[in-house]
């Protein structure tokens, strides 16, 4: 940690000395003339800084940010995994950089070929062929599959199903997607392992189902037992599945969502696919369907005629879902690793992020409670803390804030919506033995904390240039630009 | 903080599972959410309460209850036309926390479903069904 990391920085507003300005112009060799004075501001009241004020300012606030460079970043369902840097000395290459978008496809065939190739292996990987690279993230792909099951039924005439099924562990973008694409939002319980409860689905279903979207591992971190029999049950129906990929990092190169019975499915670049993300963006967010479905993916996609690369139309596109390609170099980094893994090692991703992810669990469940302790954890877990409140009265959100004084970002808290005072952990697979070691201890001692002195975890975080912010009020009164208060 | 104190049941109300409470005024139907709700929730934020005059079945989402936590739907506990909603949680949200049972009341129903109210809990039958982790 930096030396200047830990105190407070004051604002730019702040720092401002009037007649002070970070620009130095040549004289003007054309007739001043003022501008209309109905153009004219006054109350703008911009800071006056100079050039070297503002660097400084700014390099001081980004060595307040956490980064997974400088440790475990362990939120769970966000995948926060290392992004490596040869990545990004491949998007560096001049023919990846310096393509521009509008340029004829026949002087850019080496980025199409890497497009047309990186919709090969997601095609390959999910056992679904039909692929788009075009949506932006995660929730932009749930979209595009959303509305390729509707473009599906509306193909068969079928103008009769409103509703899409959702568990109540599923991600927050579910049901947004489904109400954006026009669809009521049906909710599926879940039951005590922590799949979806079957009597509660079947009772569900109906010839007014359009689909179901649901993630596999769930949010609780559990591969869904019955993942075949809730599909089998979706088309007995006539409806489709959707797979919501986010924590595809779990069965990468293991299970193909495809082989499962999902009909859809986007994949996160940005988690599975070592895409910076959580400031480091852009993301991106392809969508892969089975063969039939392929007509209505947005356009264009790549194809292969020949030697040469192509855009082409789906024959019933659903039409463009972003502006030209997609996020080029999200896609380029996510294609440089799953190239340096290969199809022998791609496994490995899924393998040893759920190794990390119980091996984290053993060294912390007789401290902390599993929600569901009888049950293997995929890449992340769930913890409860129910008992830390009735017996220490502390809450989840102390115990996030306590991790910041060990100098870790928090893992995800109060979600998934189901476990009350929810802790989610998911560490990735990149995570070193140590680094888990490391991690498990400070968790330890936390909970030793909350026991000994609950007071130490209701006043963190202590180590912060602020402490515990007053996130309440914030929400009550935001106020949401610079003002003299 | 919410933490800390003790959870209240009080038995002049009815309990949905899905935690909101129902109170009997002569021939109208108050509701609102539960302490355990409030709770659970934490420092609520932001209570969307529908327009009066419109009418809901038993079930449907009527409202969004919003705390620094989370955002969640709360459902009608009985069905039946909303006659008045409570302007004062616009401004004071926190009322839902300090007084769930009280002043930070939700809706007044009039009329409404009164056969609905057989499938709610008593106060005892809602208590033991957290306490045992049926629902939560």
């Amino acid at each position: 940690m930096s030396i200047v990391a830990n105190k407070p920085e004051p604002l730019l507003y702040e720092m401002s000395n009037p007649g002070t300005v970070g620009y130095s112009l040549p004289e003007c060799d054309v007739p001043m003339t003022q501008l209309p004075s109905d153009l004219l501001r006054s109350e703008l009241n911009l800071p006056e800084v100079g050039e070297v004020d503002v660097v400084r300012h700014f390099t001081r606030l980004s060595q307040k940010n956490y980064c997974v460079d400088l440790g475990i970043y362990p939120l769970g369902s966000c995948t926060m995994k290392y992004n490596p840097k040869v990545n990004e000395e491949a998007i560096r290459l001049a023919g990846f950089s310096q393509v521009h978008p509008m340029q004829p496809a026949e002087t850019a065939q080496g980025a199409m070929q890497l497009m047309y190739e990186l919709q090969e292996y997601l095609g390959a990987i999910s056992g679904l062929p039909g692929v788009t690279l075009q949506p932006a993230a995660g929730a932009q792909g749930e979209l595009t599959g959303v509305l390729v099951i509707r473009a599906y039924h509306l193909a068969r005439g079928d103008t009769a199903r409103s509703e899409i099924l959702i568990p109540d562990s599923a991600h927050g973008t579910n049901p947004a997607t489904s109400a954006m694409a026009g669809y009521q939002v049906v909710q599926v319980k879940s039951d005590a392992r922590g799949n979806m409860d079957s009597e509660d689905l079947r009772a569900k279903v109906s010839n007014k189902t359009a689909g179901i979207m649901f993630t596999n591992p769930n949010t609780l971190g559990l591969f869904e037992e019955h993942v075949r029999a809730v599909n089998q049950i979706l088309h007995d129906a006539g409806g489709l599945v959707y797979g919501d990929g986010a924590n595809l990092n779990a069965i990468v190169g293991v299970a193909r969502p495809g082989d499962l019975g999902f009909d859809v499915i986007h994949s996160n670049l940005h988690k599975t696919f070592s895409v910076p993300h959580g400031g480091g963006g852009p993301g991106s967010g392809p969508v892969m369907v089975r063969p039939d479905l392929a007509q209505f993916l947005p356009s264009p996609v790549v194809a292969q005629e020949g030697e040469t690369y192509v855009f082409k139309n789906p024959a019933h596109s659903i039409g463009r879902i972003k502006s030209f390609w997609g996020n080029f170099l999200a896609i380029v980094r996510a294609y440089v690793y799953i190239r340096s893994f290969g199809k022998e090692h791609l496994q490995e991703i899924a393998q040893d992020s759920v190794l990390n992810a119980n091996y984290l669990l053993a060294l912390i469940r007789d401290v902390y409670d599993p929600q569901v302790p009888e049950r293997v954890c995929k890449h992340e877990f769930v913890l409860n803390g129910t008992r830390f409140k009735k017996e220490y009265g502390v809450n989840t959100l102390d115990v996030a804030k306590r991790i910041i004084d060990y100098g870790y970002y928090p893992p995800t808290i109060y979600f998934p919506l189901i476990v009350p005072e929810c802790l989610m952990i998911e560490p990735t697979e990149t995570q070193s033995k140590a680094s888990l070691d490391e991690f498990a201890a400070a968790l330890r001692q936390i909970a030793e904390e909350a026991r000994a002195n609950p007071q130490l975890l209701h006043d963190a975080p202590h180590d912060t240039p602020v402490t515990r912010l007053d996130d309440v009020k914030a929400a009550r009164e935001p106020v949401l630009r610079y003002k003299h208060l | 903080m919410s933490s800390g104190k003790e959870i209240t049941y009080p038995n002049d109300v009815k309990y949905a599972s899905t935690h909101e409470w129902v109170k009997l005024d002569s021939d109208t139907a108050i509701v609102g959410i539960t302490d355990y709700a409030q709770d659970a929730l934490g420092d609520i934020v932001f209570v969307e309460l529908p327009e009066p005059g419109m009418e809901k079945k038993a079930g449907e989402a009527f409202g969004v209850v919003e705390s620094v936590k989370a955002a969640s739907d709360v459902f009608m506990p009985v069905g039946g036309s909303i006659s008045a909603t409570n302007d004062a949680l616009r401004d004071a949200p926190e009322t839902v926390n300090g007084d769930a049972f009280g002043a930070g009341w939700m809706l007044k129903l009039f009329p409404y479903n009164a056969a609905d109210l057989e499938k709610l809990m008593d106060a005892a039958t809602y208590k033991s069904k957290i306490d045992s982790g049926e629902i939560h």
